[in-house]
């Protein structure tokens, strides 16, 4: 379970997040949506340890999470996916995928098998350098190298930016799945509203860094005024 | 003919020196962005220390392990104490900042060892091998060279390829932030590399000293020769430092031999600049363009 | 804005650049006359090296501080004038005049600059700095290569033509003195200097400086702004390497000598000292470097003798001295000495209400600070904030 409780982020001048607060549990998939701006990935920065707080607590599980450096955060079982996809190029699929296994201390074959069955096009390209990977490919191998480190919950920045509507409906179902059959926990970031509601158990809608709805997605969808002020669909 | 033969063998040995050299910056390169001007002070200093324990009665070879044990020291602390609040920022700094540290290295070897020529022991004959009735170029000191800077190379290999640790180095270079998230002490990563560049830094200031004189400034021209050898293999690609490494040894072993040796380092700028203008990705990069 | 409270004077003062510059430097001149007159002749030869480092490393400041380029080659660039003016000046019977020999270093080195400055202009940073590195070892090399020319290790004399009578005249009259012949020469390096600091200043606030400027702080909006990026770099090169040229002749005449070992990559590192001491892209930097370089080696080496080191050993411990200042320098204050000291007030003033008279500096002086630490992508992964850790306590 991770909990937000007033979180107020600045970044260089500018206040990203004022006093947000919202809680996203495990075997659920929470989306955090709003426009560009609306502070969402900062929000994710902010969890994953790469920026800092002003004032706020952030906890996961029985950790304060506000006090942990980046690093430490595979080994309490938080994943964070980055925007952009983050692959690293130069490494090759199956070295991309390790990397997320050492988070967790030794990487076994049996934890390279599982995650490459889950991906089956990256399984035929495991010795291919990154760099040569389609951008559904890429997502694909970010969301299996953050698997690899079996983390309880996920945090996924904008996974659907730039890839075709079918290869977002395939990662999409592939984290249902995942959700629902091993209780994995998602926080999902996206500015692709509609496709992440289809998908999510709850909605958090962000607007200048504060929070303006939490509610079951069903119900987030069904608000026309809400749909339209602040989800542009 | 047997002039060239000889003049290609001084070559191959230099350039694997060199290579070694080159090595050594594009390690530093590839996960800091920046080039390590202070590497020749550095290599110097570890190679009188290995000089101060020979004289001492101790053998070649604790000198040699001395002089590599106090490189990866070196590298550490420098990278740790000095590059560390330059990293990332604006590029001219982290230059002064190898400069300054050259200046410094340079001065402090001076005080501490003395400003002037010593001889450095080699570890086997500095007799050309004898091939049939014709003794060639090629030294038993100048096969050790070639033997000691291929197996550090080796081991490099290794360690990149297929070790944890490597693996992490590799990813704390290409992505800093995407390894912190997979939880690389990317700080600790950065710190190791300068320490290896520094290590094998010191074992090409240790090849070259061997049955030749030291003296606070011999590594000078060679940080220059490094620099040449890294560029024509793109800055970026240690295959490529080693390949720029062979091809600079013979290329200024020739214009040693036949031209002058005083005009060495002037083909060195002349390689240089004809590369950095022409193709400035390196001589193996696919051509796609690169700033410079 | 127009302030009717100014004066004609004050007015004539804002806009005549140019009147200005040379108001400054002969204000300069008075002074140099008072000091190179009231000083002994040992103090003549080291304020003649000031002079010749000075103008150097103001060269070497308009490249590196206005227009963002490094060279490490400067000291070959001197090289380049030095040995110019040494065969222009082979005896006592000179083949040429001496301001013949002056103008033509500052046009040889000008031309190799231009040459250099060609293939600089397309690298940038470490490359920037390894190209030139690599032509300040390699140059030292010609001058042995061709031993029969230019002399070998043991290089070229300097014959320092007869003090011309009316200047003998000129300078008895005005100061009551003899003129000496060290005093001669640091009169003629001081002018220089002046002469040369007038030009750099002026083109450094001309047009032409400010698109050295624009192309430093940013090459594409400086494109778009229709500046060519090339020839803004080679241009500021070629100034640069003139100024180098005047220094190299300058010293070649005060130490009588053009030889490899006096252009070793130590003076080029030497003249970075002075600029980055200075403060990137300020003149008056520059000459304090200058001022720094030459006297404080006698202190720091007698402090070293006081110490119980050796000569040999003391001598070094000025390099140790500017190599720490520089290592220093980028790790505490990165816009150098003077451009610190220079933020330092501007930001006192920015806290006190503006005052009408006193215009704002030009902020475009002030090198960029680096502040990596505001970065996100910093690699380096273990900073706290001491100020967030401990508000995270008070919530």
């Amino acid at each position: 379970m991770l909990q937000i409780r007033d979180l107020t982020v600045d970044y260089g001048p500018v206040r990203a997040l004022a006093g947000v607060s919202f809680s996203a549990g495990g075997g659920a998939i929470t989306a955090v949506l709003g426009a560009n701006g609306a502070g969402k990935t900062t929000l994710l920065r902010t969890v994953s340890g790469l920026h800092r707080a002003e004032s706020g607590t952030i906890t996961f599980d029985e950790h304060r999470l506000d006090r942990v450096a980046a690093e430490r955060m595979p080994a309490l079982g938080l994943a964070h996916v980055p925007e952009g996809r983050g692959v690293i190029a130069e490494l090759t699929v199956e070295e991309n995928l390790r990397l997320g296994g050492l988070a967790r201390g030794r990487v076994s074959r049996g934890e390279l098998d599982r995650v490459l069955e889950l991906f089956p096009a990256l399984a035929d390209r495991r010795s291919a350098t990154a760099h040569v990977l389609s951008g559904g490919e890429r997502q694909m191998l970010v969301i299996g190298r953050a698997l690899m480190s079996r983390p309880t919950m996920l945090l996924l920045d904008e996974p659907s930016l730039g890839l075709a509507p079918r290869v977002v409906a395939q990662i999409f179902a592939l984290l249902r799945r995942l959700v629902t059959d091993e209780g994995l926990g998602v926080v999902l970031v996206e500015q692709n509203a509609r496709s992440a509601l289809s998908v999510a158990d709850r909605g958090v809608v962000l607007d200048l860094g504060r929070v303006v709805a939490d509610e079951p997605a069903a119900v987030l969808a069904d608000d026309d005024q809400l749909r339209h002020a602040y989800l542009g669909f | 003919m047997q002039q060239l033969l000889n003049t290609l063998l001084g070559g191959l040995t230099l350039g694997m020196v060199y290579a070694a050299f080159a090595l050594a910056l594009v390690m530093i390169w590839r996960s800091t962005r920046i080039v390590n001007f202070a590497q020749a002070p550095m290599a110097m200093v570890t190679t009188f220390i290995a000089l101060s324990v020979i004289d001492a009665g101790h053998s070649y070879w604790l000198g040699f392990a001395a002089a590599l044990l106090s490189g990866l020291v070196l590298g550490a602390v420098v990278e740790r104490v000095l590059v560390r609040p330059v990293e990332g920022g604006p590029e001219i700094n982290a230059v002064i900042l190898t400069l300054g540290l050259f200046i410094v290295l340079h001065a402090l070897a001076s005080v501490i060892f003395g400003n002037r020529f010593r001889s450095f022991p080699a570890p086997f004959g500095v007799r050309g091998i004898e091939v049939g009735d014709t003794t060639i170029a090629l030294t038993t000191s100048g096969v050790f060279t070639i033997l000691a800077v291929l197996a550090v190379m080796g081991l490099l290999v290794l360690l990149f390829r297929f070790t944890d640790i490597g693996l992490r180095m590799r990813a704390a270079a290409h992505e800093p932030e995407v390894a912190r998230l997979l939880g690389v002490r990317v700080g600790r990563m950065l710190t190791l590399g300068w320490a290896l560049a520094s290590l094998v830094g010191s074992l090409a200031g240790l090849l070259i000293a061997s049955g030749s004189l030291v003296h606070p400034s011999y590594m000078d021209s060679v940080v220059v020769y490094g620099f040449v050898a890294a560029v024509l293999g793109g800055l970026d690609s240690p295959l490529g430092a080693v390949l720029g490494g062979l091809l600079l040894g013979l290329s200024l072993s020739l214009v040693s031999g036949y031209v002058g040796s005083q005009l060495v380092a002037l083909a060195a700028l002349g390689i240089l600049v004809v590369v950095l203008l022409l193709r400035p990705g390196g001589l193996f990069a696919p051509a796609a363009a690169r700033r410079v | 804005m127009p302030a009717p409270t100014r004066t004609a004077a004050l007015t004539w003062w804002r806009h005549s650049l140019l009147g200005r510059h040379l108001l400054v430097a002969a204000l300069g001149l008075l002074v140099v006359v008072a000091v190179l007159e009231s000083v002994s002749d040992f103090r003549n030869v080291q304020l003649a090296s000031m002079a010749y480092l000075g103008i150097a490393a103001g060269g070497l400041t308009v490249l590196t501080g206005l227009n963002g380029q490094l060279s490490l080659g400067h000291g070959a660039l001197m090289a380049v004038g030095a040995y110019t003016t040494a065969l222009c000046l082979p005896g006592p019977d000179a083949v040429v005049p001496l301001p013949v020999a002056v103008l033509a270093s500052v046009l040889v080195t000008l031309l190799v600059g231009a040459l250099v400055g060609v293939a600089a202009a397309r690298l940038h940073g470490p490359y920037l700095a390894g190209a030139t590195l690599a032509l300040a070892v390699a140059v030292p090399g010609l001058a042995l290569f061709f031993e029969e020319r230019l002399g070998g290790e043991q290089g070229l004399r300097v014959a320092l033509p007869e003090i011309p009578a009316w200047v003998l005249d000129l300078a008895f009259f005005v100061t009551g003195q003899e003129l000496t012949r060290s005093r001669y020469v640091a009169y003629l390096g001081w002018l220089t200097l002046l002469v040369t600091f007038v030009l750099l200043a002026n083109l450094s606030r001309s047009r032409v400086g400010r698109r050295w400027r624009a192309v430093r702080d940013g090459e594409v909006a400086a494109e778009l702004a229709g500046i060519r990026l090339g020839q803004a770099r080679v241009s500021a090169f070629v100034v640069s390497a003139a100024a180098a040229g005047a220094a190299g002749a300058m010293m070649a005449i005060s130490v009588r000598l053009a030889a490899p070992s006096g252009f070793t990559l130590t003076l080029s590192l030497t003249l970075l000292t002075a600029v980055v001491l200075g403060g990137l892209g300020s003149l008056a930097g520059a000459l304090v470097g200058a001022a720094l370089l030459t006297f404080l080696p006698q202190l720091v080496t007698r402090i070293g003798t006081d110490a119980g080191l050796s000569d040999i050993q003391a001598a070094e411990l000025s390099p140790l001295v500017y190599g720490l200042v520089m290592v220093l320098v980028v790790l505490l204050a990165p816009a150098g000495l003077v451009g610190t000291l220079r933020l330092a007030l501007l930001r006192r003033r920015a806290r006190r209400p503006a005052s009408p008279v006193a215009g704002i500096p030009d902020p475009r002086h002030i090198p960029d600070s680096p502040g990596p630490s505001d970065s996100p992508g910093r690699p380096a992964g273990q900073t706290h904030d001491p100020a967030t850790t401990s508000k995270g306590h008070t919530s």
